[in-house]
């Protein structure tokens, strides 16, 4: 499905290369979970994948395509939850969605539909016609995320899906995640949840200084290292403790 | 659309802004159009000379009315209350002016009568020497330069008529005729006339809602590109321009959409000045705008306008990083522009380098246009070079944001 080789990513007047020679395969049909600290370049990587950064060098196909000969084929093909709310505050839950959703060429009645099964499935139907702005941070990452699946992508890219949300809005995330990975939506997503990941995902590579440390399956990773009862602390035994601040 | 429309307060200053500012300009601009004005100047006149040549100023200055007078007693007490801004002119008339220019007058017309033989003893009397006398005007250090000039112009020329008309009754004197059957006719011959435009055989007077209503609708046309490159920044910032880069509609597309909703914005606004010239003007007493068949036209150069003004908004908002960059920036870039356009000060009276940069100018060519049609009344043919210069730089614009955005988000 995804096939990335010897890509990588360095910042106009960066030391360092953000993504470094990474090479991975993504399987139809997996949640694949891009996990490591901060500055990692889980986000650059999710960029590059989906066309809102340049690589410096390498490539990568999705679904055997690439961007600079079938950016709208791809593009249709997949969708892209951002960190950041990536929503009109001004307009309503609703307003918000049919948008997004027209600008994938879906209209009329079946963008509706589609948008009222999504906030049905969400818990947000009663806030379908209230304006964004007054939404919790819960409330807004279940928009933001249902704006990124609309058109039914074939792959979804999710950048921190849960992150600053309660327990309950995760939750709701997570169910929505497994449901549409069900249908066969492949799921690549980063996160800091190492705990929700190790659960979730049936794929994770731990990156660190944008490269790959190790793949596989989580459950397969914990066994494999030595004393580790769980992914945190196989993350921790192959990124180290020290703190990974950066400006 | 729906954005603009959630921001009620936004587009509230967005017409509401504009149509202060019309009304305003063209209050204070109203009475230097009009020819015989309601506002009088002040003006501290001081008489040293108390005769026929001060009576004679005085009167002028009264008639002109154009200025009120205030005598003063003392030079030094009006040059203090002018230099300190109280007041904006001071005349002071200098002693005996009246006598000295009656000596002076009569000398010259014997000298002339008697080089044809017309005064017998002229020669015998030796010549005296008369000195020459000043009229001295102080005005306000903060007083503009036309005003001093169109002041001292007046001035001059009303001095003169006193002198040629002093010149007439020296030489009537000396030819002994009698004072109350003229032989001179004293009123100037050559006579202007200003010939004006017409339409239908009417004269189409030009006023101050002529001249401001196309010149400050086109600088509120403009100020959409403040609005605009903000609209476009929060976009960035908020993160939403993101998810639009992944969705398949071209950055082509979302400007166009964005073209769209944002002249509609310039034609309301457009609209809502047109109505504030025609019917609120007249009822505050000003002049109103008369757009008898003319408003295809004006909707025409109004449209052509907004493109271009909605050309560089998209550019500003697509170059810039942030608000800070985009804000100051799109709003000096219209103060520039207008002032560049002729919105303020008039083309012909710039430098002639500024004149050649005001060319370049879209809201010259906005201003031109609109002037051809509410002013000059001509056809469409003569206002399409001026509307393709500003489709030509609507196109540009856009074309460069495109190519920057393309190469800034190569994927």
């Amino acid at each position: 499905m995804i096939e990335i080789n010897k890509l990588s990513k360095k910042y106009n007047g960066a030391e360092y290369f953000s993504v470094k020679n990474l090479d991975l395969k993504v399987e139809e049909g997996e949640i694949y979970g891009l996990l490591g600290p901060n500055g990692a370049g889980k986000t650059t990587l999710i960029s590059m994948l989906t066309s809102l950064l340049k690589p410096t060098s390498g490539a990568f196909t999705i679904n055997g395509l690439n961007f600079k000969d079938h950016k709208n084929q791809l593009k249709q093909l997949i969708g892209i939850v951002p960190q950041e709310y990536a929503l009109y505050p001004t307009l309503t839950a609703f307003e918000n969605l049919e948008y997004f959703g027209s600008m994938y060429g879906i209209k009329g009645e079946i963008l509706k539909e589609s948008i009222n099964s999504h906030l049905e499935i969400m818990g947000l139907s009663k806030f379908a016609n209230k304006k964004t702005d007054t939404f919790s941070g819960g409330m807004k990452r279940r928009v933001n995320l249902i704006a990124g699946i609309l058109h039914q992508p074939k792959v979804l890219f999710l950048d921190e899906p849960t992150v600053g949300v309660d327990v309950q809005s995760k939750n709701v995330i997570i169910d929505h995640l497994k449901l549409l990975n069900k249908q066969g939506t492949t799921i690549v997503y980063t996160s800091h949840h190492l705990n929700e990941a190790e659960f979730f995902c049936t794929h994770v590579a731990i990156i660190d200084r944008g490269e790959i440390i190790v793949k596989g399956v989580p459950s397969e990773l914990i066994k494999n290292q030595p004393e580790a009862k769980n992914l945190e602390e196989v993350f921790l035994a192959k990124t180290g403790k020290a703190l990974r601040d950066h400006a | 659309m729906l954005l603009l429309v959630r921001d009620l307060g936004g587009i509230a200053i967005l017409f509401i802004m504009p149509l202060l500012l019309l009304i305003v300009i063209t209050l204070v601009q109203d009475s230097t159009f009009k020819t015989i004005s309601d506002i009088k100047i002040p003006v501290l006149l001081v008489d040293n000379d108390k005769g026929e040549v001060s009576k004679n100023i005085i009167e002028n200055l009264s008639e002109s009315n154009s200025f009120e007078i205030l005598q003063k007693s003392s030079e030094e007490e009006a040059k203090e209350a002018v230099f300190s801004g109280k007041y904006q002119l001071a005349i002071v008339i200098p002693e005996n002016l009246s006598a000295s220019l009656q000596k002076k007058v009569d000398q010259n017309v014997e000298g002339i009568l008697s080089k044809f033989g017309l005064e017998e003893d002229t020669l015998a009397v030796a010549k005296e020497t008369i000195p020459q006398k000043e009229v001295r005007l102080y005005f306000d250090p903060a007083t503009q330069v036309s005003f001093k000039s169109s002041v001292k112009n007046g001035i001059d020329k009303m001095i003169s008529k006193i002198e040629t008309q002093s010149i007439y009754k020296a030489f009537q004197t000396e030819l002994g005729e009698d004072d109350a059957e003229p032989i001179f006719e004293t009123e100037n011959f050559i006579a202007f006339k200003e010939i004006l435009p017409t339409k239908n055989n009417e004269e189409i007077i030009p006023n101050s809602a002529q001249h401001n209503v196309p010149a400050w609708t086109l600088f509120a046309i403009f100020f959409i590109i403040v609005p605009l490159s903000i609209n476009l920044l929060k976009e960035k910032n908020q993160g939403t321009f993101v998810r639009l880069r992944t969705t398949p509609v071209s950055y082509a597309t979302v400007l166009g959409g964005k073209t769209i909703v944002y002249l509609a914005v310039c034609l309301v606004q457009f609209t809502l000045m047109l109505l504030v010239g025609i019917f609120l003007f007249p009822a505050i007493g000003l002049p109103g705008v008369d757009v008898s068949g003319k408003l295809p036209m004006l909707y025409l150069v109004a449209f052509f306008s907004g493109l271009a003004a909605i050309g560089l908004g998209l550019l500003i908002g697509t170059v810039a990083k942030t608000q800070e960059q985009a804000a100051p920036f799109g709003a000096t870039s219209v103060v520039i522009l207008a002032a560049l356009g002729g919105v303020w000060v008039p083309v012909f009276v710039m430098p002639k380098f500024m004149q050649f940069v005001s060319k370049i100018s879209p809201m010259n060519w906005g201003l031109e246009a609109f002037y051809d049609v509410f002013l000059r009344n001509v056809g469409f043919v003569k206002i399409l070079p001026e509307i393709s210069l500003l489709l030509l730089f609507f196109l540009t614009t856009i074309v460069i944001a495109i190519i920057y955005n393309r190469r800034k988000n190569a994927v």
